[in-house]
């Protein structure tokens, strides 16, 4: 296909430890396409943000891509050097992460940090740099740019510092934006701003963005595509609809049962016994059959691996668990 | 008629953010004050829940201070008709409300031993393995450090420790907030469980809508210090009088029906140092008018039952016949 834009294939990425290798990310394989919203939904520690970070090429050592690929338009991206993968991060690939604050640098005027990065990926003058900064100010949503512009990153509120991010990443117009709980900091009505804004730019642009976070309502309000990850490993992908509506995984089914309703009196909520395994504990066979109360012997032995869309589950792939 | 266990009258807070005396001389600049809690009042029956919801900044926590004596209240009354031993808090952050340097054993008996010091170190043992039974962690746990635990069993503990002084009344401060949703499950069952057996109330601070409204009894939504509109939890959803719980309503995210193509409100909470005048929500306000940028609306008992302070709500005043 030639419109997908981030092609992920049998990921793992490992951290050696004196206490053996850890699997942070083990074997996940997904794709985005050109404009397409791929919500990562997971809980702590189940591998999310290291899978930005893998296709960022921004792990920390010791934490290595041990196997698999990652292609960008087709560029393999994975075997570039930290020197080549410095032009794609940012000229190709956009990031926005939770913490507004730590991604600007307090002590320039974000104007200054919008021109610097739109001179670093174009051939653009510096007057012709400002009135694009301006344009990306508009873009976002921020009012009154003109004198905004010099004003510095505390002078912002919390969702009008996220704006500035997201016109930081998208400068060099990437083909790519990974967003990493981009709206976890922030209040629900700004929280409702910023993913709309998201979908805007995925949509005018093209932009094929991953939505990384731990929220299932705000991938179930914005993306296309949803991606739940558990231990390290895929457990289901699908459409946003078909899992959230009919999950077929007994992990994202129990997730979803233990969200409190908007619309529904519940006397008690779904509980999903016990709670993820570390990464240097992770049982033999599905990672997930312990808490799972469908588990049988094959659960036990062997790990469930699925191509394409649908749950990584001995019951659902083939309708038993002997 | 039963007496509400607690009783908040016109309380107030207000916290000098004034610049360094110095900087005030040289630069000529005033004091300034922020007005966390202004003149909030509420009611809470025995075995009930009130939860306190609004965004960052609203005073929801500063309250929770108020009420437990962390902070002195600048004006106002708080009357807690039971006894002040009865009352304890919980805390959102797991990792930073427990003494890392501590055994759990001693942790969770620190209040019994700060209420009763006669009781004896046998009596304390079997009641903190009975406590840590009753949050659903094993009294073999005692022995171990906090660190050794997850953030949801953390607060376990957390709850365990208010347990132990048999409280009656409980503040908890977004007890969930910090914890992955399927772990928040087992801790609102928890502390509904709890409620249930022991008869305890609950004053429940949150952020998070659908949290508050699977806890609460009766639902006080906060903006810049006020409370806005105060309604028994079915009421509140089924008919949001203010346009700010509409407004927040409107805009969290809900798994059931996503609104995917909303136009999500414009607009950010005013910084609490200089609010708005009047009504300090009249900036956002689609029903806004002039009244609202001169009077302060108040909760009045001819308007829906002194359930909503709002002069659009009380003159019926709908969204479709504005333009």
């Amino acid at each position: 296909m030639t419109d997908t834009v981030l092609d992920v294939r049998n990921l793992r990425v490992e951290f050696p430890t004196r206490r053996g290798v850890l699997t942070a990310v083990d074997d996940i394989s997904l794709t985005i396409g050109k404009g397409e919203i791929l919500g990562v939904v997971g809980e702590s520690g189940a591998g999310k943000s290291m899978t930005g970070m893998a296709i960022l090429g921004l792990l920390e050592p010791p934490g290595r891509i041990a196997s698999g690929e990652i292609r960008l338009s087709g560029d393999r991206i994975d075997t570039l050097t930290e020197h080549q993968m410095q032009s794609v991060r940012g000229r190709r690939i956009g990031a926005i992460f939770q913490d507004p604050l730590t991604s600007l640098n307090p002590l320039f005027k974000v104007g200054d940090q919008l021109v610097e990065t739109i001179r670093l990926h174009s051939t653009l003058t510096r007057t012709q740099a400002r009135t694009r900064a301006l344009d990306l100010m508009r873009e976002v949503g921020i009012p009154a740019v003109e004198e905004r512009i010099d004003n510095y990153p505390h002078q912002f509120s919390g969702g009008m510092r996220q704006r500035i991010v997201i016109a930081l990443a998208l400068c060099a117009e990437p083909e790519l934006i990974i967003a990493d709980e981009p709206t976890t900091a922030l209040d629900v009505s700004i929280q409702a701003q910023i993913t709309a804004l998201l979908k805007r730019l995925c949509r005018d642009r093209g932009t094929a963005v991953m939505l990384v976070t731990h929220d299932m309502g705000v991938i179930a309000e914005t993306a296309d595509r949803v991606a739940v990850m558990y231990a390290g490993r895929l457990a289901e992908l699908g459409n946003v609809e078909d899992v959230v509506r009919r999950p077929q995984h007994p992990y994202t089914a129990g997730l979803m049962g233990s969200i409190p309703s908007l619309r529904k009196d519940m006397h008690e909520l779904q509980m999903i016994p016990g709670s993820m395994p570390r990464l240097g504990a992770i049982p033999s066979g599905c990672a997930f059959n312990p808490r799972c109360p469908q588990a049988g012997p094959k659960c036990r032995r062997d790990i469930p691996r699925s191509d394409g869309p649908g749950a990584a589950c001995w019951l659902a792939l083939t309708g038993e668990t002997a | 008629m039963t007496r509400p266990i607690l009783e908040v009258d016109a309380l107030e807070r207000r916290f000098d953010v004034s610049a360094p005396w110095l900087n005030r001389v040289l630069e000529r600049k005033p004091r300034r004050t922020l007005r966390a809690v202004d003149g909030v009042d509420f009611d809470i029956m025995p075995g009930q829940t009130l939860a306190l919801v609004g965004e960052s900044g609203c005073g929801k926590s500063t309250i929770a201070k108020l009420v437990t004596g962390l902070h002195a209240p600048s004006g106002g009354k708080i009357r807690f008709n039971g006894d002040p031993e009865k009352m304890q808090m919980i805390f959102q952050d797991p990792f930073a409300s427990l003494n890392p340097r501590w055994r759990v054993g001693r942790i969770v008996a620190e209040p019994l031993r700060t209420l009763h010091p006669e009781t004896p170190d046998a009596q304390v043992t079997a009641r903190v393995e009975e406590l840590l039974r009753t949050v659903g962690l094993s009294g073999a746990d005692a022995a171990k450090f906090p660190h050794e635990f997850s953030g949801g069993q953390r607060q376990r503990i957390s709850i365990a420790r208010a347990l132990a002084g048999e409280p009656e009344f409980l503040v908890c401060d977004e007890p969930t907030s910090a914890l992955d949703v399927s772990v928040q499950a087992q801790v609102l069952n928890l502390m509904k469980k709890l409620q249930r057996e022991m008869g305890l109330t609950y004053l429940f601070i949150s952020h998070d809508l659908s949290v508050v409204r699977h806890m609460a009894d009766v639902i006080a939504v906060m903006y810049l210090g006020r409370i806005v509109e105060i309604q028994p939890t079915g009421d509140l959803f089924a008919n949001p009088l203010h346009p700010y719980t509409r407004m927040l309503l409107d805009t969290i995210p809900d798994l059931e029906s996503p609104k995917r193509d909303r136009a999500p409100m414009g607009g950010e909470v005013p910084s609490p140092v200089s609010p708005p005048s009047g009504c300090s929500f009249h900036p956002r306000c689609p029903l806004a008018f002039d009244r609202c940028k001169r009077e302060r609306p108040q909760r009045e008992v001819h308007v829906h039952d002194r359930r909503v302070a709002c002069f659009a709500a009380a003159e019926d005043r709908q969204e479709s016949a504005h333009v």
